[in-house]
C-alpha cells in the first residue's frame, strides 16, 4: 500500500542551502525528544535495577528460585519463586484457556458469520479490549470469583479431584484459578483481533486454488489459511502471553495472596506483578522494597523477551509475505 | 466474407477434424442457465453442449460473463454473496446446479486453473501432493506427483528441487505448477478461466501445447480473450456476446457454438463475424 | 440435443460423506467458540453496565467520600473523578507534544539507522508493564522524600502514553503525500515551516485520534498511580502538586473493602469509567474515518 513515495521522508537539512535556523531549531527539539525517549528506556532498565540493588547484593540470583517471603525484621528472607512460578501457571494456563476461543472466534467472523452479524461481534470484542483492568477485577472479585468458587470449582474438584490441579478450593473465593480466567478474558480481544487480520489477509486466490480442487472448507483453512497465518499468530500468542504476564491489578484482586508453590489452581497465590500491586503499601522495610523491585526486574525481562520475540517474528513474517501491511508493525 | 476473415485469423490446419456428432460424448449439457448477482442477470439462456476430449473455448468482449459462466461449471460461484442460478447444467446425467448437489462433489471432478498462477505457499510437491492428500488419494504419491508434473511439462525443470517453495517458481512454471495441481486429483473436466493472459508468449504456447497433448485425458474448456488462441487451441467454439434490454440492463447471452474452423471462417452470426473479424470488440 | 453413450458415472466421490461430517464437527467448535466468547463478553459488559447503572447517582459526582462512615450519609468519590480529569490532563500534556516532536524526528529527519533504533525503543518502551513504570517512577520521583504527587501520577501515565501516540504520529506523518512537502520545499519555503503549516495540519485528524486512543487507555489504569498518587485524604482537591485520588485506585480500593455500600460505589464508577472510555474510543474511531479520508484522498 505505501508506495515508494511515500514511505522516504524529504530529507535535505543541510545540503547547500542556507541554513535556517528555525530548521536547526526543530530539528534539535525534535532530535531531544527521541533522545530522551530512547534515553528514557535505558533509564527505567537502570532505575529497576538500581532499585533492586540492595535486594539483589543480598541474595543473588538465588532470589529467583527461593520460595519465601518474610518481612518479620530479624528474619527477613525474600525470594521470588512462587511469584515466578505464579506468573508463569496464570499466563500459560490463560494463553491456553484464551487461544481456541480466540482463533474460534477469529474465524467464525472471516468464514463462517452472516455478514450482518460479523460487524456487531467485532465491536463487541473490541468493547472487551476497551475494559480496564481494574473494572474486570472488580467484576472479577464480586462476580466471577464467587460463581466459580461455587460451582465450576467445586465440580472440578469432586469430578477430577484425582488430578493435582484441581485440589480442594480455597475458602475465600479467591484462587489461582479466577485469576486464569480473569487473564484469559483479557487476552481475548488481542490475540483474536490479531488472528482475525490475518485471516483476513489470505489471499482470495489462495483460498479459491484450494476449494477448486475439491477440498472442504476446513480441509482448506487447515492446508492454506493455517500455515498462511501461522507466523502472524505465533506473535499474536505471545503478546498476548506477555499482556497475561504484565497485569498486576486485576489479578491481585481476585488471586488472593500466598507464598506456597502448589499446583493446585484452586488455591491462593500471588504472580510477580500482584505481589508488587498488593504490597506497594505494606512494605517497610528497605530491604523489603528492594525485594520488590526485585520482582518488578524479572517481570521486565520477562515482558521484554516476549516482546522481543513477538517483534521478530512478525519482522520475519512480514518479509517472507513480502508485502508491508499499511505501516503496521 | 470468407477472405477477410481467413486474412483476420489463421486457423491451425494440422489440428485433428473432430469426429462426427453422433460419436461425441457429451460431459457437460447446459440447458438455459441463467447466472444472477442479487437481481442483475450476468448471463442468460445458455445453452450448449461440451463435448469429452475436446478442447471448447469461450470467447466474447470483455464482460459478456465468460468467467461467470465458466465458474458455474464448477460451482465456484458459490462462493460469491447473493449469487443464484436458473436453468440447468447436466453433467453425466446429473443437475449440477441443483442445491441438492454437493459443491465439494463437484469441485473434485471437474478442476479449474485460474487467470493469475495462485501456488499455495508450500512446496514444488506439496502443491501438487497436498490436493491428493486431502481427497484421499494418498496411495503411491511419489508417482501421482511426478505424473502430474510430467503431464504439466514441469517436471524436468523442477524434479531436482521439489522441495524449493512453489513461489520460487517464474510466472509461465507457477502456471504449470497449478495445472500440475489441478490434475494430480485425476479430474474429468479441467476449466481454465484466461490461463495465459498473466504470461508471456513463450509460456503462453507451452500451455497451448499441454492442452493439445493432454485433451485425450481430460476434457477441457477455456475462457480466453484472445482469438488467436482459441483459433490455435479450441475444437470447439463458443462465442458470447453482449446484449442490451429496453430499460439498459445488460447481459450476456450465448451467440453462436460450433466447431471452431466453422466459427472462424464461415460464422452464421453477423455478431460473430463482427468480433471475429475484429470490427468490435 | 440428446446426450449420446453417456457414462453412469455419477458425482461420487468416496470418503466425502465423513471429510463433510469432520467439517461439520469443526465449524460448530468455531461456532461454539465464538459464542462461548460472545456470551463472555456479553456477561461482563451487562453486570458492569447492569450494577454501575443501578447504583449510579449524581452523589458519586459531586459528593466526597466519607471514610469510615458507619451512617447512610451521602457520599460519593468526587475526588476520585476530579483526580482524574487533572491528571490524565496534565498526563497529555505531557505526552503529546514530546510525542509529536519524536514522530517529526522520526519521519521528517532522521536517518534510517536512528529510525530503526528510535523506533525499537519505543517498541520496547510500549512493552514495559505498567507497573513496573510504577516502580520506575516510584523510584525515580518518590522515594527517598520525594513524596506522591499528582504530577508524577501524570508522568507515570506520560510514560504509557508516548508510544502509543508517537506511533500513531508516525503513521499519520507518513501517509502525508511527499508531494506535499516536495512542493512546498520547492517554494523555498524552510523545512521547519514545511513540517510546521503544511504537514502538520494534514495529520491533525490522525493525531488527535491517537492522543483521544490513549487517553481513553490510561484514563482506567491504575498501577502506575498506585505508587505516585494513591495516599489521599478524602477532600476533593484539583491541586496536582499533592497527591490526588483517581477513580481507577477508587475502584481498586473499593473492590477490596468488605462493605457492600462500598461495592455499590465501584460499580456506579466503573460504569461512569466505562462510558468514558467507551465514548472516547467512538469518537476515535468516527475521528479516524473522518481523517483518513481527508489525508490520503487528495
Amino acid at each position: 500500500m505505501a508506495s515508494l513515495d511515500v514511505t522516504e521522508p524529504a530529507r535535505r537539512p543541510f545540503s547547500g542551502r542556507r541554513v535556517h535556523l528555525g530548521d536547526l531549531l526543530l530539528q534539535g527539539l525534535a532530535g531531544a525528544a527521541a533522545a530522551g525517549a530512547t534515553a528514557l528506556v535505558l533509564l527505567i532498565a537502570w532505575k529497576v535495577v538500581d532499585g533492586a540493588h540492595p535486594s539483589i547484593s543480598k541474595f543473588g540470583l538465588g532470589f529467583i528460585v527461593h520460595d519465601v517471603w518474610n518481612p518479620v525484621s530479624g528474619r527477613e528472607a525474600y525470594g521470588a519463586a512462587s511469584f515466578l512460578f505464579g506468573t508463569v501457571i496464570t499466563s500459560f494456563f490463560a494463553l491456553l484457556l484464551a487461544t481456541p476461543l480466540a482463533i474460534g472466534i477469529a474465524l467464525f467472523l472471516t468464514e463462517l458469520a452472516p455478514r450482518v452479524v460479523r460487524g456487531p461481534v467485532t465491536a463487541l470484542v473490541e468493547t472487551l479490549a476497551a475494559v480496564p483492568s481494574v473494572v474486570i477485577g472488580l467484576w472479577g472479585i464480586l462476580v466471577l470469583g464467587p460463581a466459580l468458587r461455587g460451582n465450576i470449582e467445586s465440580w472440578l474438584h469432586s469430578g477430577l479431584g484425582w488430578i493435582p490441579l484441581f485440589g480442594a478450593p480455597s475458602a475465600a473465593g479467591a484462587s489461582i484459578f479466577t485469576a486464569i480466567v480473569v487473564l484469559a478474558i483479557m487476552i481475548l480481544p488481542i490475540v483474536s483481533s490479531i488472528s482475525r487480520e490475518l485471516f483476513l489477509g489470505v489471499p482470495h486466490e489462495l483460498k479459491e486454488g484450494a476449494l477448486a480442487l475439491g477440498t472442504t472448507r476446513w480441509e482448506m483453512v487447515r492446508g492454506v489459511m493455517f500455515p498462511y497465518a501461522r507466523g502472524g499468530i505465533a506473535a499474536a500468542l505471545i503478546l498476548g502471553l506477555g499482556r497475561a504476564m504484565g497485569e498486576a491489578i486485576a489479578v491481585t484482586q481476585v488471586i488472593g495472596g500466598g507464598t506456597v508453590i502448589s499446583w493446585n489452581l484452586f488455591n491462593q497465590g500471588d504472580t510477580l506483578a500482584s505481589k508488587i500491586a498488593a504490597e506497594y503499601q505494606g512494605a517497610t522495610s528497605n530491604l523489603e522494597v528492594a525485594s520488590l523491585i526485585y520482582l518488578g526486574l524479572i517481570l521486565l525481562v520477562l515482558s521484554l523477551i516476549a516482546n522481543s520475540v513477538a517483534q521478530l517474528i512478525v519482522r520475519r513474517v512480514a518479509r517472507t509475505h513480502g508485502v508491508t501491511r499499511g505501516g503496521r508493525g | 466474407m470468407s477472405s477477410t476473415i481467413e486474412a483476420a485469423v489463421k486457423v491451425e490446419t494440422r489440428r485433428q477434424p473432430i469426429p462426427p456428432r453422433e460419436r461425441l460424448e457429451t460431459v457437460f449439457h447446459v440447458d438455459d442457465l441463467d447466472a444472477i448477482y442479487g437481481s442483475k442477470s450476468a448471463i442468460r439462456g445458455v445453452t450448449m453442449d461440451v463435448y469429452k476430449n475436446l478442447v471448447t473455448a469461450i470467447i466474447g468482449p470483455s464482460g459478456c460473463g465468460k468467467s461467470t459462466y465458466i465458474r458455474c461449471f464448477n460451482r465456484m460461484n458459490d462462493l460469491i454473496p447473493h449469487f443464484h442460478m436458473q436453468g440447468t447444467i447436466e453433467y453425466h446425467g446429473q443437475d449440477i446446479c441443483s442445491s441438492n448437489i454437493d459443491p465439494v462433489a463437484v469441485r473434485r471432478h471437474i478442476g479449474m486453473v485460474f487467470q493469475r498462477p495462485n501456488p499455495f505457499p508450500k512446496s514444488i510437491y506439496d502443491n501438487v501432493a497436498w490436493g491428493c492428500r486431502m481427497l484421499g488419494m494418498k496411495d503411491r504419491l511419489d508417482e501421482r506427483v511426478e505424473r502430474a508434473l510430467t503431464q504439466a511439462a514441469l517436471w524436468d525443470e523442477v524434479k531436482d528441487r521439489l522441495k524449493a517453495s512453489g513461489l520460487s517458481l517464474s510466472g509461465g512454471q507457477q502456471q504449470r505448477l497449478c495445472i500440475a495441481r489441478a490434475i494430480a486429483v485425476e479430474p474429468d473436466v479441467v476449466l481454465m478461466d484466461e490461463p495465459a493472459s498473466a504470461l508471456d508468449p513463450i509460456a503462453t504456447q507451452a500451455i497451448e501445447q499441454l492442452m493439445h497433448e493432454l485433451k485425450s485425458q481430460y476434457t477441457f474448456v477455456i475462457v480466453t480473450h484472445n482469438m488467436q488462441q482459441a483459433a490455435r487451441v479450441a475444437d470447439m467454439t463458443a462465442f458470447f456476446s453482449i446484449s442490451k434490454g429496453a430499460e439498459g440492463e445488460r447481459w450476456g447471452e450465448l451467440i453462436e457454438y460450433d466447431a471452431t474452423e466453422k466459427i472462424f471462417t464461415a460464422p452464421s452470426d453477423k455478431r460473430t463475424e463482427d468480433y471475429v473479424t475484429g470490427r468490435f470488440g | 440435443m440428446s446426450v449420446h453413450g453417456m457414462t453412469e458415472r455419477t458425482l461420487n466421490v468416496p470418503d466425502l460423506q465423513r471429510r463433510q461430517l469432520f467439517n461439520r464437527g469443526m465449524e460448530v467448535i468455531a461456532w461454539l467458540a465464538a459464542l462461548i466468547a460472545i456470551a463472555i463478553l456479553v456477561v461482563v459488559v451487562y453486570s458492569v453496565g447492569r450494577r454501575g447503572w443501578t447504583e449510579l447517582n449524581f452523589n458519586l459526582l459531586t459528593k466526597a467520600p466519607i471514610p469510615f462512615s458507619f451512617t447512610n450519609a451521602p457520599q460519593g468519590l468526587s475526588n476520585a473523578f476530579a483526580g482524574t480529569l487533572v491528571i490524565v490532563a496534565i498526563a497529555t500534556a505531557m505526552a503529546l507534544p514530546v510525542g509529536i516532536l519524536v514522530a517529526i524526528y522520526l519521519n521528517e529527519f532522521a536517518p534510517p539507522a536512528i529510525r530503526n533504533g528510535v523506533g525499537m525503543a519505543l517498541d520496547v518502551l510500549a512493552g514495559v508493564p505498567a507497573i513496573v513504570i510504577g516502580i520506575f517512577v516510584y523510584g525515580l520521583l518518590v522515594a527517598g522524600g520525594g513524596g506522591q504527587s499528582g504530577l508524577k501520577g501524570s508522568f507515570a501515565l506520560g510514560i504509557l502514553m508516548l508510544p502509543f501516540v508517537a506511533r500513531t504520529t508516525i503513521e499519520v506523518l507518513a501517509l502525508v503525500p511527499n508531494s506535499l512537502r516536495e512542493a512546498s520545499l520547492g517554494l523555498g519555503v524552510p523545512q521547519w515551516r514545511t513540517t510546521l503549516s503544511i504537514v502538520l495540519p494534514r495529520a491533525i485528524g490522525g493525531i488527535l485520534t491517537g492522543t483521544v486512543l490513549a487517553v481513553a487507555r490510561v484514563a482506567g489504569e491504575t498501577a502506575p498511580l498506585l505508587f505516585t498518587s494513591s495516599l489521599v485524604g478524602a477532600k476533593t482537591s484539583w491541586n496536582p502538586l499533592h497527591a490526588l485520588q483517581t477513580v481507577p485506585v477508587a475502584i481498586f480500593e473499593l473492590s477490596e473493602s468488605p462493605d457492600p455500600k462500598d461495592h455499590a460505589r465501584a460499580w456506579a464508577a466503573a460504569f461512569v469509567l466505562l462510558l468514558f472510555i467507551l465514548f472516547a474510543s467512538l469518537t476515535a474511531r468516527w475521528l479516524a474515518t473522518r481523517s483518513a479520508r481527508k489525508i490520503a484522498g487528495r
